[in-house]
């Protein structure tokens, strides 16, 4: 359906705002508005009134919103009263561009209890995924961590796990997440800046030392060369004595963003998404505990998209890894349990909210009725938070502890299954120890002092949030079909599509804060002059890149060379095959072939990507 | 090079006498963080600047070559990944070795104020942080321009 059509049955001149005329794209919302996931028309209003009240429906149903003389009296006279009152001259519109109505009511939204949001744990899962959330468990806090070398890393993680973290988050250098080992031309002035340096299973073996791999669950932040260190991690996992299938955590292997807004990928979209069905196929069969995938909105949204795009476009990738998958032969209930989601926690609290609840109903309908899942754990959509890097600012940097918990509380009420909290110093360099501390403290605070944990889904039936969620999805909604009618995902990457529409909303957002209709505290209003820092800030030595290029020298020397010889070539036939390619990449890694070695590998038969350059 | 440089120059018009000035804006290094190169980029061309983009993971030397070949009057670097102390210094040093000393090199990313003030001593012209209006930007280029590229 085209976007046009959808907007046609939204147009209702007479809720219209006391001061400004509204616009199509945000009327009253129809009962309907859910569409059918098949594709279908959304319900309009007519014929929702025409039709008899559904059994079970809620309130908010269809039979309160017809011939309520007193509710219309009321509003009519709010509007007035409303509309003497001078208001502040600014837009009263979402960061994300989405207008909004000063007041919202009963009839500003149409949903059916049953249908629309049933019970947490139940279809569509809208209210959360389990029955009882964070009654039963509270989310896993998870800070990302990761900077010089294994060593310096493993010590971070084991200062965040005596401090009450519960799962692990690697994040990699530059070098490494492009498939580079640490002595490549092209790592030199990256190793260990932004992220660990992991070249080989050596290091992998240091970053985990001492820490038993049963008894962590492990997120890997890893998309170019994912199956390469999912290898790293399964033979430190042989080491330590650990069985695969009691592995817990996630590989974020998600190439379609990549592409898309995080701009890390190695081969072209086919390769790479062979690779990726061959790892869900590995994992399925192998580590019933891990995520092979964690489809990720985060890198989109900071990339600059609006949350619709955000929620789209991190849909769309999942649908395709589905598509992908049952086309090389595996059963969507296989698979489907393990996938899972990464989204941005942005200042706009309640459209985040609205984000997270929209993305599960989503997620539920299609898989449902469009990929004949059957499973119910197929049907749930389980994300990660991390909260929204872009929104911090350098000005005043502990302001941003406060941004960070608001966004945390948002991610919270949105029913997240696991948290990163940025420390306030993110804009400047790595956190420090005492930043990345009281990020956490945040997230315990939220937890343990402020009871949002107790109340699953609290802000189900507010007007405004569900009005705010059945307009996300409808807006993602559209946005399948256009991207469906360029031919799906990898043909809107090749045309450039996704990276034109984030880079339309980033400089338009970018224009709303120079005019300042956007206000950012301490950056374009509340500013102090001559502002002194006085945060302490981490440096990661130049020595970390050089020890790290003598301890692969080392590597390259100690290692028994013909095994790794004969184990690259065994994975160059695996890659000129159509067989499986993880089992070859973790023989090699056994052997301590680079990270570097085993890409080329790869890189030799799949050749290399460049993107469509324009701004 | 340098031959080459003073031929392409000559075909066009001298740059010194450009109405418009000509920005490369580069991305070098492995960092795919694009927003803020693409949205200076824009803003550079809506205030009427000539600007050519050169995607991603550039290395210095593909970027000076485009910078020679493109004849532009300032290269801006987005570098968000920490590998600013080594990309600035590295194509400063190609351009001046192809006599491109003329060429501001100017940018922008995840720089503390330390490493700007050590790339400013450099011969590197302002750095621009997180939070920087894109008009102060714009405006600093014209500055540049007006009072004779220094």
């Amino acid at each position: 359906m085209a976007p046009e059509e959808a907007e046609e049955d939204r147009v209702e001149p007479t809720t219209s705002n006391p001061s400004r005329a509204r616009t199509s794209a945000e009327g009253r919302e129809s009962p309907g508005a859910a569409r059918a996931p098949d594709g279908g028309p959304p319900g309009d209003l007519g014929a929702a009134a025409a039709a008899p009240p559904r059994p079970g429906s809620g309130a908010a149903g269809d039979g309160d919103r017809t011939g309520d003389d007193a509710l219309r009296r009321a509003r009519a006279g709010w509007r007035e009263a409303a509309a003497a009152t001078p208001q502040r001259p600014v837009a009263f519109s979402t960061i994300s561009g989405l207008e909004v109505e000063p007041v919202y009511g009963p009839d500003d939204v149409g949903i059916d209890v049953l249908r629309d949001l049933g019970f947490p744990g139940a279809y569509p899962f809208t209210r959360g995924p389990y029955a009882s959330m964070y009654r039963s468990r509270l989310w896993t806090m998870r800070q990302f961590a990761g900077f010089g070398s294994a060593a310096d890393t493993n010590a971070r993680y084991r200062f965040l796990l005596e401090h009450g973290q519960t799962g692990l988050s690697v994040a990699f250098d530059m070098p490494t997440l492009m498939g580079y080992d640490s002595d490549h031309e092209l790592a030199e002035g990256e190793v260990g800046i932004c992220g660990v340096a992991v070249s080989s299973l050596q290091d992998m073996e240091r970053l985990f030392e001492q820490i038993p791999l049963d008894r962590v669950s492990t997120s890997m932040t890893i998309n170019g060369p994912a199956v390469v260190l999912l290898a790293f991690y399964l033979a430190v996992a042989e080491r330590q004595g650990v069985a695969f299938d009691r592995l817990r955590g996630t590989l974020q292997t998600d190439i379609l963003k990549e592409y898309i807004a995080q701009k890390e990928w190695i081969f072209p979209p086919a390769p790479h998404l062979r690779i990726i069905v061959d790892m869900m196929r590995f994992c399925s069969e192998r580590m019933p505990l891990w995520h092979p995938i964690s489809v990720s909105g985060y890198h989109i949204r900071e990339a600059g998209s609006t949350a619709a795009q955000e929620l789209a476009f991190t849909l769309a990738n999942g649908f395709t890894y589905v598509e992908e998958a049952v086309r090389a032969g595996l059963h969507v209930d296989d698979f489907a349990p393990r996938l899972s989601f990464f989204f941005n926690a942005h200042n706009e609290f309640f459209e985040e909210i609205a984000k997270y609840r929209a993305a599960r109903r989503i997620w539920a309908r299609h898989m449902r009725e469009r990929y004949g899942a059957r499973d119910e754990r197929s049907l749930r959509l389980r994300f990660h938070t991390q909260t929204a890097g872009v929104s911090l600012t350098e000005q005043q940097p502990e302001n941003n502890i406060v941004r960070v918990a608001l966004q945390a509380l948002a991610a919270v009420l949105g029913g997240t299954q696991s948290l990163h909290t940025n420390s306030m110093d993110e804009t400047i360099a790595l956190p420090s120890e005492k930043a990345v501390k009281i990020a956490l403290r945040t997230q315990q605070i939220l937890a343990y002092e402020t009871g949002t944990a107790n109340v699953i889904d609290p802000l189900a039936g507010s007007w405004y949030v569900e009005s705010l969620t059945n307009r996300l999805e409808r807006e993602a909604e559209e946005y399948f079909a256009r991207i469906e009618e360029m031919g799906g995902v990898v043909a809107g990457i090749e045309g450039g599509f996704f990276q034109r529409e984030i880079a339309r909303a980033a400089y338009r957002y970018q224009q709303e804060v120079e005019r300042r209709e956007r206000i950012v505290v301490g950056v374009n209003d509340f500013v102090e002059e001559d502002e002194r820092l006085e945060i302490p800030i981490l440096r990661i030595s130049p020595e970390v890149e050089r020890r790290q290029r003598e301890r692969l020298a080392d590597l390259r020397a100690w290692r028994d060379n013909a095994a790794v010889e004969s184990a690259l070539a065994r994975l160059r036939d695996a890659v000129r095959g159509t067989g499986p390619i993880l089992e070859p990449v973790l023989e090699a890694a056994r052997t301590y072939a680079t990270l570097g070695e085993i890409v080329d590998v790869m890189r030799a038969e799949f050749g290399g990507w460049r993107e469509p350059a324009g701004f | 090079m340098t031959d080459a440089r003073a031929a392409a120059t000559a075909e066009a018009r001298p740059p010194k006498a450009r109405e418009r000035l000509r920005v490369l804006v580069a991305k070098p290094g492995l960092d795919g963080h694009d927003r803020g190169a693409k949205v200076v980029a824009s803003a550079l061309r809506d205030a009427g600047m000539e600007v050519v983009y050169t995607g991603l993971h550039q290395t210095p030397e593909r970027i000076v070559e485009a910078a020679l070949q493109e004849d532009v009057d300032v290269v801006a670097l987005s570098i968000l990944s920490g590998a600013h102390m080594t990309i600035f210094p590295r194509v400063l040093e190609l351009l001046r070795a192809e006599g491109a000393d003329d060429v501001l090199v100017t940018g922008g990313g995840i720089i503390d104020r330390d490493d700007m003030a050590k790339l400013r001593e450099m011969g590197i012209g302002r750095l621009f942080g997180p939070g920087t209006s894109t008009r102060d930007i714009v405006d600093y280029l014209n500055e540049w321009k007006r009072t004779g590229r220094r």
